[in-house]
């Protein structure tokens, strides 16, 4: 169980609260206007984020933790990726940020690449990788780093259609099988619909706890609805 | 936060080196009245300064106009050339100056031929026509680069609306140079306030002695510490004027679009547009190509004497730039702003002050040409940072800002980061301001006349004593050969961080 006990965010005639809970191995989307504050909901869970209140993970207080010692992965709209590094590296710096491997380490590396379909372009730069391919090298490192909590803040925003489903339907999948909790920004109904059956609603200052999604888009509340346009 | 405990510490023995030296001065200054001599010497330098600052600025203007409206073949070649000068070795430009602007030189010849009176390339005249070759390129640099900010919208939206050139002055150019003329003043007004080696080249004599070339005089012909120690305070109280001059003036930003293809639209003025790009290309590559076209046969039958001076001056050049690199590097990635404030700072202070702090603090313990390379290469050191530190603050502000929370999120460590992330990423910089920082170490002329004894010298200064004696031709010949250390050395380091990063620049770009 994720829990945010009190939360709150304040910046200049700005601010956000959260009270609520996320069950472990839950598929969470995150939606509202824009500037409500859906990616500072997620940078307060990552530990980007100053804050008063409390975030619990199984009942104990993370919030303390810096953000590469807590429970949780997070896949940034851009910049997953060092550019100056090959993909195998890349991928290498989730098993140990150190990126000093054994040989245990390395085969594991390159089973995960092996996974995403990129077992030939293990040495190749981000830059001399399509976009789907770069998004799949960060999904290899998402893998091998066994942190139990997923966020994704506008992930693969930058794919086409079919390209940004097909690297949704992976990252559930990879969710899924490591019993992995996770929250996703989105701005589509659509992506929500399906992937997630629960919808943390952001607006007016306030990230509610989550709700059925399909109840949440067929009826939504006038924040929502203004934003949705419907 | 070990990394700002780090860059404190940096910035504070930066501090200390530039400070102690001033306390020890202060000590040992003789309080007596100003003389007339040193009256004289603060006059002219301001004087200098002053005149230098606005012709090269005046100059600059037209230049700078005419390569922002051009686009023409060989136009990267004339930015390229534009700044050369920063890296040239001063001695090196000094002797071309000379071949060009001298009693027998080209520029003499047609004046005489058109009628004109001769002009003098000592005095007053040489000072400011050398310190106008350094800092035209870079005036000009400074308000291409404003130039070339103006967005193109507002440039089209002028074009659209038949904006003449009245207009378009008015409209554009004039807010323009308002905004950028004051910071390029300033910083050719404070280059000038400590450039040693020109005033010890073509100055001198009564009227044209710099508070810098007093203070040498008063040491090394005089043996009066009281006096050099006294005016070094007034070099001090100079720099002081000249930071906070430079908190008063906007500083320019020098970007690096140098290259960015110009945009224009309608008239005229195509002809005296090429005439003037000519003319500054002509003045910035005139005194070098007589210097190389004279010096290159006497390369191969330098004395022994100069060998041995261009072997320390390598050595002084590369520990100087590892150095600069170090301190540099702890500012850039640990730093706010108060460390970078320091580095910056180390602009407006006066290599020779620092010489005459360490000599008169070390001179009771042991013989200070021991101590002449090791102090060369430190105070160069320092006197590259804010160049270095250009480079190097914003490219550690990128890494922070692109890669910071991912570097966070995987957990790295603060060193593993350091090796894996920031230093890699920053690696064209890195090359840029080593390069940066050894070629000025290679070319300078300044504290090493102090501390050096006849075994004891780098290649500037034994070719400045081969100069002295009238050698000329070995002289030329050493010219070459620092011309060819020193342009060398930042093409080597320079050469090594484009190589690392062009494909990861390329990744960058691909990625936003």
């Amino acid at each position: 169980m994720l829990r945010l006990e009190g939360v709150r965010v304040e910046r200049e005639g700005w601010f956000l609260r959260a009270d609520l809970a996320v069950p472990k191995g839950a598929a969470v989307a995150v939606m509202g206007p824009s500037g409500a504050g859906k990616s500072t909901l997620l940078s307060v869970i990552g530990g980007f984020e100053e804050h008063a209140g409390h975030v619990l993970w199984e009942e104990a207080p993370i919030d303390g933790l810096p953000p590469g010692r807590r429970p949780v992965a997070t896949l940034f709209q851009d910049g997953n990726l060092f550019p100056h590094l090959s993909a195998r590296r890349n991928v290498a710096l989730g098993v140990r940020p150190d990126g000093r491997l054994g040989a245990r380490d390395r085969a594991r590396v390159d089973a995960a690449l092996e996974d995403a379909g990129l077992g030939r372009f293990g040495d190749r730069l981000p830059g001399d990788l399509s976009g789907g391919q770069m998004a799949r090298v960060a999904l290899a490192r998402i893998a091998v780093q066994d942190r139990p909590i997923l966020l994704l803040d506008e992930a693969f925003s930058g794919l086409g259609p079919a390209l940004k489903a097909e690297m949704l339907d992976r990252t559930v999948r990879l969710a899924a099988e490591g019993g992995r909790t996770l929250l996703m920004v989105t701005h589509e109904p659509e992506d929500a619909r399906r992937i997630c059956p629960e919808t943390i609603l952001v607006a007016e200052g306030i990230a509610h706890r989550p709700v059925g999604t399909e109840a949440l888009l067929s009826d939504p509340p006038e924040a929502l609805r203004a934003y949705l346009g419907t | 936060m070990a990394g700002r405990a780090l860059a404190l510490i940096t910035a504070a023995a930066v501090a200390a080196l530039a400070l102690g030296p001033l306390l020890v001065v202060a000590g040992s200054a003789d309080a007596g009245a100003m003389r007339p001599a040193d009256w004289a010497a603060l006059r002219f330098t301001l004087v200098q300064a002053a005149l230098s600052a606005a012709i090269s600025c005046l100059l600059a203007v037209p230049v700078a106009r005419a390569l922002a409206r051009r686009a023409f073949p060989g136009r990267g070649v004339v930015v390229a050339l534009m700044t050369a000068p920063f890296i040239l070795p001063v001695i090196v430009a000094v002797l071309g100056l000379v071949a060009v602007f001298g009693r027998a030189g080209a520029a003499n010849a047609v004046l005489g031929w058109v009628g004109l009176p001769p002009v003098s390339i000592y005095g007053l005249s040489g000072v400011v026509t050398a310190h106008v070759f350094f800092n035209l390129p870079l005036a000009a640099r400074l308000i291409l680069a404003g130039w070339e900010a103006v967005p193109a919208e507002r440039l089209r939206l002028a074009a659209s609306l038949g904006a003449g050139p009245w207009a378009t002055f008015r409209l554009i150019e004039w807010p323009l140079l308002r905004t950028v003329l004051p910071g390029a003043l300033a910083v050719v007004f404070v280059i000038c306030l400590t450039s040693f080696a020109v005033a010890l080249t073509l100055g001198g004599g009564p009227r044209a002695t710099t508070v810098e070339l007093a203070i040498y005089e008063a040491f090394l012909f005089d043996f009066d510490t009281g006096r050099a120690a006294r005016l070094a305070l007034i070099q001090a109280a100079l720099g002081l004027g000249a930071v906070g001059l430079g908190l008063l003036v906007p500083m320019p930003r020098l970007a690096g679009g140098l290259g960015r293809a110009p945009r224009r639209w309608g008239g005229g003025g195509k002809a005296l547009d090429a005439v003037l790009i000519a003319l500054a290309a002509l003045f910035v590559a005139a005194p070098v190509v007589a210097v190389v076209l004279r010096g290159a046969v006497h390369v191969a039958a330098l004395p022994p004497s100069v060998w041995v001076a261009a072997g320390n001056s390598l050595l002084t050049a590369a520990a100087s730039a590892a150095l600069c690199l170090l301190l540099a590097l702890a500012i850039a990635i640990g730093g706010g702003r108060l460390e970078e404030g320091v580095g910056t700072t180390a602009i407006a202070i006066s290599p020779l002050v620092i010489g005459t702090g360490l000599f008169l603090a070390v001179i009771p313990f042991v013989d200070p040409a021991e101590l002449a390379l090791p102090v060369t290469g430190m105070v160069n050191a320092v006197m590259a940072l804010p160049f270095a530190l250009r480079f190097l603050v914003p490219a550690a502000r990128r890494i922070r800002a692109t890669q910071g929370r991912l570097s966070a999120s995987l957990g790295m460590e603060r060193w593993t980061r350091l090796r894996i992330v920031t230093l890699p990423g920053m690696r064209r910089e890195i090359g840029a301001a080593a390069g940066i920082a050894a070629a000025l170490s290679m070319g300078d002329l300044g504290v090493i006349a102090f501390f050096a004894d006849a075994e004891r010298a780098t290649l500037p200064l034994q070719m400045y004593r081969l100069m002295g004696a009238y050698r000329m031709d070995e002289a030329m010949g050493a010219a070459v050969l620092l011309t060819a250390l020193a342009f060398g050395a930042f093409r080597l380091c320079d050469g090594w961080g484009a190589r690392g990063a062009g494909r990861a620049w390329r990744v960058r770009r691909a990625a936003a």
